[in-house]
């Protein structure tokens, strides 16, 4: 984004000359603050109207909080569990204990690597069998408990290999629905940053589900949608539009049930600020969720999946 | 390669053959076959056993006890929740699945007997739009294990699918979680519940209720996966086997019980609920 890149010059201007006038003793605060003015109306306009191409580019943004970081941020002594107890450990999903506050939950969270080397380790976010099978351990160790369990969604999809397939990661993608599905805690899921397709839906089956403003949600990713649809590797920006996978939309569908800000510029713009919008409203979902009887839970979540799905009726009222 | 070879019996259609024509050439091993002898042998080549495809009735027909098919499929289609267009209008991609099959959308479902038991029976149809599973043959397949629980029978499903209908984005995936979740409940009522894969079975649909079955079978020339061919060579530049999402790679890596032949399915399915007609 050429525009982003302005406005980081713009901001990397203003930090040289605060240290100017820190360090030569020059007054430069009226033309910091001017600058500093300036930047945050373009800043406000250049993502007051992002189209949906350029939402899916910001969240898969390089310097975007990833799961640990807002595990980091919102929760206390993160207890991270490791293994599938069959074949690996998936560094791609990571899962634990941890304090809400004053309560035990069990948190998911597929997380992408930062540098290079994390990068490889975790897969790029892309999981596996072994992590679906981790995810759905932590959950019925959650259920066992009573613990209330959170996921964070944040990946391009399901990883795609030779060995995933060997191990049947649809099976294992398979496996977790159902669990979730019937899973007698309170689940909230959150999409962080990217939502690839039923790799999300994995760990996604949930009573509450939020999107982060800048978050997109999808059943097939544009680049993928604009080949197989379009034929035409070029038609990204078309599909993306025609998916309907960001956060707005799929509130107005009334496929998700909340949507939680992010500054202009991204959540990667200031961390502690969406961390803790993310964190008032986990509470608020979970204190929604507590009041109701684990079959009740159980019952509601089961109605509203039941219930998913848009089509016309040929007979009766038409 | 595609993600779906181009198997000549995804192709040959025999009810589309012009009517006059008593003999067929057989696009897998060339060789001119009598089309009589092709439906006698269950719509597989008599000369070199490629699998040529089924419609959901011919296969139907292939199943259950003579006069035993009930359908109860409901009585709705596709609507367009995101108004999508790509090289052509959904709505308009629908109306012409539906005049080339004669279907409302990708699946049939219905009460049936096989040997004189009774059963709920679902059966899908590639041919439309890839066999995808969008709103409407979600909940066709919800409403199928519905009645099951209902009557107490057992269901079986017969996949034939991509995966989910793309065009309805999210209420598309959606719909690996309603199957899943109603799938759930079949189980907690003590009621079997047997996928057969045929060919393909893969995407949102292997990654949902077809890989949930008490038991797994596949038909004989399956496909069988989650990612395709194609895509896991694009991303990971990966030498693959030849017999890479075959019936045998599946049965190989323990994703299925058996693989059974499309002549011998009848009898199969015939045992294997014999079993829990007995349990009950």
């Amino acid at each position: 984004m050429s525009d982003e890149r302005t406005l980081d010059l713009l901001e990397a201007k203003i930090e040289e000359l605060r240290s100017l006038n820190a360090t030569d003793g020059i007054d430069l605060s009226k033309e910091v603050a001017r600058l500093e003015k300036k930047l945050e109306t373009l800043r406000q306009e250049l993502y007051a109207n992002l189209t949906d191409w350029e939402r899916v580019k910001l969240a898969r943004h390089p310097k975007r909080p990833y799961a640990m970081d807002y595990i980091d941020a919102i929760f206390n002594g993160f207890y991270e569990l490791h293994g599938d107890r069959i074949d690996g450990d998936d560094r791609s999903l990571v899962a634990g204990l941890a304090h809400l506050d004053d309560q035990t939950i069990v948190v998911l969270g597929q997380q992408k690597g930062r540098s290079t080397e994390e990068k490889k380790e975790r897969f790029f976010g892309m999981t596996r069998p072994q992590g679906y099978r981790k995810a759905r351990r932590a959950m019925l160790l959650a259920e066992r408990f009573g613990f209330p369990v959170i996921t964070l969604i944040d990946t391009p999809g399901a990883y795609p290999g030779l060995e995933a397939e060997e191990a049947n990661i649809g099976g294992a993608i398979a496996e977790n629905l159902l669990a979730m599905s019937a899973l007698r805690v309170p689940i909230v899921t959150v999409v962080i940053g990217e939502g690839g397709s039923g790799g999300a839906l994995a760990i996604g089956v949930a009573d509450r589900i939020l999107m982060l403003e800048n978050a997109v949600y999808t059943v097939i990713s544009p680049e993928s949608a604009a080949v197989i649809l379009w034929k035409d590797k070029d038609r990204m920006k078309e599909a993306a539009e025609a998916l309907n996978l960001t956060a707005g939309r799929l509130l107005e569908l009334g496929l998700i049930d909340g949507i939680v800000p992010e500054p202009a510029g991204g959540a990667h713009k200031d961390l502690d600020q969406v961390a803790a919008a993310l964190k008032i409203e986990l509470v608020k979902r979970l204190g929604e969720l507590r009041k109701l009887e684990p079959s009740e839970l159980v019952e509601v979540r089961y109605q509203r999946y039941r219930a998913v799905g848009m089509y016309r009726d040929t007979q009766g009222t038409e | 390669m595609p993600i779906f070879k181009e198997k000549d019996y995804l192709r040959v259609d025999l009810g589309k053959e012009p009517d006059e024509s008593l003999w067929m050439k057989c696009k897998s091993c060339g060789e001119l076959v009598f089309k009589r002898r092709v439906r006698e042998n269950n719509n597989i080549c008599p000369s070199c056993g490629e699998y040529f495809f089924l419609t959901p009735m011919e296969r139907i027909g292939l199943l259950v006890d003579e006069g035993s098919f009930e359908d109860i499929t409901k009585p709705i289609v596709a609507d367009d929740p995101l108004v999508f267009s790509d090289r052509k209008p959904y709505v308009e991609r629908v109306s012409d699945a539906q005049a080339e099959t004669g279907m409302d959308d990708a699946i049939v479902v219905g009460r049936a007997t096989i040997s004189g038991l009774p059963l709920v029976l679902g059966v899908m149809d590639f041919r439309f739009i890839g066999g995808s599973m969008g709103s409407v043959v979600g909940e066709q397949i919800c409403h199928a294990m519905e009645t099951a629980m209902e009557d107490r029978r057992p269901f079986v499903l017969i996949a034939s699918s991509g995966g989910a209908r793309l065009q309805e984005g999210l209420f598309s995936l959606l719909q690996m979680a309603k199957t899943s979740a109603v799938r759930g409940r079949m189980a907690e009522a003590g009621l079997p519940f047997v996928s057969v894969m045929a060919y393909p079975t893969s995407g949102g649909v292997q990654a949902s209720i077809a890989s949930l079955g008490d038991i797994i079978i596949a038909e004989r020339g399956a496909l069988i996966g989650f990612a395709g061919r194609r895509v896991i060579q694009s991303a990971m530049t990966q030498e693959l086997p030849s017999h890479f999402q075959s019936d045998a790679f599946a049965f190989e890596h323990g994703a299925i019980d058996r693989v059974v032949g499309r002549e011998k399915m009848r009898d199969e399915l015939s045992s294997l609920l014999g079993f829990f007609v007995e349990a009950r």
